[in-house]
């Protein structure tokens, strides 16, 4: 059944875009990811336009951290006061981050920079991630020592405040970049930001592992929102029928996706969701470097 | 328009003895929410007041044209190893659809002067304000290239039926990737080269419906729109996990 969504302007497979949704829906439960890493590429491969397909992931994550911060609320894994120093940091990158979109999208760059920031981000987690968890998998059974939590520099910045769900007492300065430079990816690749939030949060800020994911949801939620708004009142690319679509699909898939999860060893599913980051951003690299067909393209907006 | 209105003048004053009398299949074009691109036929007769002249064949051509909208066609080319678009032409005039059917090949019953005034064929009915030096002609080749690829620039010789010199009609096809607007419909009758007359007609293509008001407020409303999107994402993700805790129980 082809629909026709009013603001990209194209005609789709009503189908299509719930079986795409549902599909990362399933592996956004399976590994504990928003998948807007994932769905904004194949987005871009269907053919909507990407500054639409950018618009309206963000508002579909809002959808999707909702969904799973009221479960992380209920077991009180939210640390709220972390959450709003980031959110703080969030909206000032977010605001940054259109204003750059903007910017490039009239220099005609636009398709490139988030083509740009796609690789260099897949490729860099989806490459850790896998040799992360080659060294989980051959480590697993022999038992490694835990080890404490060192004092970094990040330690020793000025403005300290006390995190007391995080059990944390450190300076603002960190987290407020972090939360900086998560709005600005999350404004210009339409994701949340999650799959570089959570690793900053554990390694840098030394957060403990168990309040990382909701607090991460829910700042994204604010930041999704805030740059759902941006893009709806300044480039009017948010596809509300394109949105509703994903998100029927999205949120039944995860919740598939959090039973098959269950079931799997926790190396076998990093393992496999670094593959697939690593597919993912494989073929939009290649598209980069290879000649396209085409090398002419057609752009609505004038001027240079 | 203008030089339609003074092409239709100058047509007016031999009293042109073959006219066109037209008919369509539909008026209007409506984008629905399921839409899929849309057939028009368009069929007519030529009336005469004399026998129809003979020794040269009768030519007719029927375009149908999307509203004009300025577009820039960029180029790629490859710097620091990856493929980064580069230089840019602003074409100031091009259809956003454009199909012209002919019931011959229509070099063969239209002469490249009445061709270059009128502005039929795909390449005179672009246009780019600069030099002409040759420059934009590969970004012009480019954007019909591209544009007829996604069906959106038709040439359809021999698409045209003509039946004992009198009755003609055609059947026009447009894609599912339509812009909105009024979309003008042209039927040329030629003798020899030359045009002996013209009949315009505009087809309105517009989102009706749901389309129509979601476009509408998206464009004009921007903030309610904006928070529509949100409250129907929030309530979507809430909603979600409401209906899976009561499964899990």
């Amino acid at each position: 059944m082809q629909i026709y969504l009013p603001i990209a302007e194209v005609s789709v497979n009503a189908f299509l875009l719930l079986g795409l949704g549902g599909i990362v829906g399933i592996l956004s439960g399976m590994f504990g990811v928003g998948g807007g890493f994932l769905m904004t590429p194949l987005l871009f491969f269907i053919g909507i336009p990407p500054a639409v397909a950018v618009a309206t992931e963000a508002n579909q994550i809002v959808a999707s951290s909702f969904s799973g911060v009221l479960a992380h609320f209920k077991r009180k894994t939210v640390d709220l006061r972390m959450g709003t120093v980031l959110l703080i940091g969030g909206l000032v990158g977010s605001g940054l981050g259109i204003v750059l979109f903007n910017y490039l999208r009239a220099a005609g760059q636009v398709d490139l920079l988030v083509k740009l920031c796609y690789v260099i981000f897949l490729g860099l987690i989806g490459g850790l991630m896998f040799i992360e968890s080659l060294r989980a998998i051959r480590k697993s059974g022999k038992g490694a020592p835990p080890t404490r939590r060192k004092h970094t520099w990040v330690h020793n910045l000025p403005f300290k405040m006390k995190f007391r769900v995080s059990g944390l007492y450190i300076s603002v300065i960190p987290p407020l970049i972090v939360g900086v430079l998560v709005g600005v990816l999350a404004a210009i690749m339409g994701v949340g930001g999650g799959f570089i939030m959570v690793p900053a949060m554990i390694y840098l800020l030394g957060m403990p592992t168990k309040v990382v994911v909701g607090t991460s949801l829910f700042q994204i939620i604010f930041v999704t929102a805030f740059t759902t708004m941006l893009h709806a009142t300044t480039n009017y690319t948010v596809d509300i029928v394109l949105a509703v679509l994903l998100l029927v699909g999205g949120v039944i898939g995860a919740q598939i996706g959090t039973r098959i999860g269950v079931k799997m060893k926790a190396e076998q599913l990093r393992i496999l969701l670094a593959m697939m980051v690593l597919l993912v951003c494989g073929k939009l690299a290649f598209d980069l470097l290879v000649q396209p067909a085409e090398l002419y393209s057609i752009g609505t907006e004038g001027g240079h | 328009m203008l030089r339609l209105i003074c092409l239709l003048c100058a047509l007016a004053a031999p009293a042109s003895a073959e006219e066109i009398v037209l008919g369509l299949s539909h008026d209007e074009v409506a984008i629905t929410a399921n839409f899929d691109g849309s057939d028009i036929l368009i069929f007519g007769a030529v009336k005469r007041d004399a026998p129809a002249p003979t020794g040269e064949d009768l030519g007719v051509i029927i375009t149908v044209a999307g509203p004009d909208i300025p577009v820039t066609v960029r180029r790629k080319e490859r710097r620091l190893g990856i493929w980064v678009n580069t230089d840019s032409v602003d074409v100031a005039v091009a259809p956003s659809f454009y199909a012209v059917a002919t019931n011959m090949p229509l070099s063969d019953i239209l002469s490249t002067k009445n061709d270059n005034g009128a502005r039929i064929s795909i390449n005179t009915a672009i246009r780019t304000f600069g030099q002409p030096d040759g420059y934009e002609t590969d970004f012009e080749d480019a954007l019909i290239r591209i544009r007829q690829g996604q069906r959106l620039y038709q040439t359809l010789s021999d698409a045209v039926l003509v039946e004992d010199e009198t009755l003609f009609r055609t059947n026009i096809s447009m894609p599912a990737n339509l812009t909105e607007g009024d979309y003008t419909a042209e039927i040329y009758l030629t003798r020899g080269g030359e045009i002996v007359d013209v009949y315009v007609t505009t087809i309105p293509v517009k989102k009706v419906g749901l389309e129509r008001w979601l476009y509408n407020l998206a464009h004009e409303n921007a903030m309610i729109y904006g928070l529509m999107s949100l409250a129907i994402a929030i309530a979507a993700g809430w909603g979600a996990s409401a209906i899976f805790t009561m499964f899990r129980r």
